[in-house]
């Protein structure tokens, strides 16, 4: 008798909690389980793959919300496979191979700054900004402390948008970009509050490192560089291949048309166009027993350096060649050297 | 007193003058770590809510007719860890099929807060809690309308902490005080201004 009313009390004090908890899990397991079937959502595994190949950097370079969101959007919505700034040609060749298409190799663009001026010693002041240490803020201060009202302001919000470490500032407080770290993300571009930055294809060296639209004696009277883009001109038409354009007292260059020849840098009169490759092109030179004579490089020299009679061997004016490379590259036999 | 009335004082108590984490100190994890931006605060919030209003509603009902039904109400906590648990990951399932708009913004933070301790909170402090009578047990109604309360109580917390934290990201600050040391003395601060709300009596 006593046993019963011990193993009822032990029943109903250990047994009754089990039972209740335990079947409220294998409810609850059980409600789970069926609802993972019924309501299971098929998550295409090359979404995933994808995923996995990106940097992960969440940049926002592809114009997507995160890296997340391209995968999706490349599997689902028909999106490029090249748009990954940061990961480049490897990792569109990663997709690629996952969506199964062939990657349309990506042009390699690096971030330049279109202003000379922005440091401590080559801006000229309006006012002395104390404020917010932002480019954004002191922008709205009387239009900023600077005279030029499209110059840097100096205050790196570049620096602070850069996700790679890619932008340094030097002892003058003038930013420089370092292009092996840069991926050409975009988010400088986006942070400067003056649209100063702008993505230039790696492989052209040559910047009008201005973007005032002010006339001429206006730009040059509030630049603190001295190099202002004054829109004479005079670079638009020395371009051998009509690269630049002048709009608003501001020359731009056409970087699908650019052909890296920095004529434009050594005609600019106030020295607005920066030529990273000043004073280490190399020229042309013609070697006399491969060449046939078929004028093709004479023809397609934009400075007229290369003379010489048809069937007769050519020769180059080494004072005009600027170092295009144009010639190179069209000579049927080879002919052409950079020395 | 009308229902209304009632009603009106339960959300006053559950926004301001009990607000979970200002005054009862629950729910501080996502409220420092969720409040870095607007947009997401927003998302938590909404979030939030919504598992607190499903919460308290079958909470009541799991307290009501199996823990008070077997006596063993002292295995609350371990069967309302549970129930929040098993419910969140079945909303989740549901919305992920039916509203994947929903999910984009939502879904992410359902899982955060499948453990959060105002959800267990809510649940647990709804089953001994009295109206204003101070004699009449809370009904399911009563129930569910003071989780949802309390969830936008949070919401209100929360989206003020966000809204601070980033103007403070402007302001120029000390570099030991950046970050979270800034955020917990602003959470202190707003702690103080809530406690002002206690001397009211409704």
């Amino acid at each position: 008798m006593l046993t019963i009313v011990i193993l009822q009390s032990t029943f109903s004090a250990i047994g009754i909690p089990v039972i209740v908890i335990g079947a409220l899990g294998l409810a609850f397991g059980l409600i789970l389980a069926f609802a993972a079937k019924v309501f299971e959502v098929k998550i295409d595994p090359r979404v995933e793959a994808i995923i996995s190949a990106l940097p992960g950097a969440n940049c926002g370079a592809c114009g997507l919300a995160g890296c997340a969101g391209y995968a999706d959007k490349i599997v689902h919505g028909g999106e490029a496979v090249n748009k990954c700034a940061p990961g480049g040609a490897a990792v569109a060749a990663t997709i690629a191979k996952i969506m199964g298409v062939s990657a349309e190799a990506m042009q390699q663009k690096v971030a330049v700054i279109h202003c000379s001026s922005g440091g401590k010693d080559n801006t000229r002041w309006k006012y002395h900004y104390d404020g917010v240490s932002s480019c954004k803020a002191a922008v709205n201060v009387a239009g900023g402390p600077n005279s030029c009202s499209w110059g840097c302001l100096g205050l790196n919000d570049c620096q602070a948008a850069c996700m790679f470490d890619a932008i340094s500032v030097d002892a003058n407080g003038m930013r420089v970009i370092d292009y092996e770290k840069c991926t050409a993300c975009g988010a400088c571009v986006r942070a400067c509050p003056r649209q100063l930055i702008m993505l230039i294809p790696i492989n052209r060296n040559v910047y009008i490192k201005c973007s005032s639209k002010e006339k001429g004696p206006d730009a040059k009277a509030v630049c603190g560089s001295t190099h202002p883009c004054i829109g004479c001109g005079i670079c638009s038409r020395k371009c051998p291949v009509q690269a630049i354009t002048v709009k608003d007292n501001l020359a731009r260059i056409d970087y699908d048309k650019c052909i890296n020849c920095g004529l434009c840098a050594t005609v600019c009169p106030t020295k607005a166009i920066q030529d990273l490759l000043a004073g280490c092109r190399k020229k042309a030179e013609i070697n006399p027993e491969a060449c046939i004579g078929c004028t093709i490089c004479a023809k397609v020299c934009p400075v007229t350096a290369i003379s010489g009679e048809l069937k007769q061997v050519h020769t180059v004016d080494k004072d005009t060649c600027i170092g295009c490379e144009q010639c190179v590259a069209k000579c049927p036999k080879k002919a052409i050297e950079m020395v | 007193m009308s229902y209304l009335a009632e009603l009106f004082v339960m959300a006053m108590t559950a926004i301001f003058i009990q607000n979970f984490v200002l005054s009862r100190f629950l729910g501080l994890c996502p409220y420092l770590g969720v409040s870095k931006k607007l947009d997401s605060a927003i998302g938590m919030g909404m979030a939030v809510i919504f598992v607190m209003t499903m919460a308290s509603a079958f909470t009541f009902l799991i307290n009501k007719y199996l823990l008070l039904r077997f006596d063993i109400v002292y295995l609350q906590t371990i069967a309302f860890i549970l129930t929040i648990a098993a419910l969140v990951q079945f909303v989740e399932m549901v919305i992920q099929k039916n509203a994947p708009a929903l999910y984009k913004s939502l879904g992410v933070y359902l899982p955060l807060i499948t453990t959060n301790c105002a959800v267990l909170g809510v649940a647990i402090l709804n089953t001994g809690a009295m109206r204003s009578d101070g004699v009449t047990p809370y009904n399911f109604l009563d129930s569910v309308l003071n989780g949802f309360f309390s969830g936008v109580g949070f919401t209100v917390v929360l989206l003020a902490m966000a809204g601070i934290r980033m103007r403070l990201e402007m302001v120029e600050l000390p570099r030991s005080m950046k970050g979270m040391p800034i955020a917990l003395i602003l959470a202190g601060i707003m702690a103080l201004a809530f406690y002002g709300f206690m001397g009211f009596k409704i």
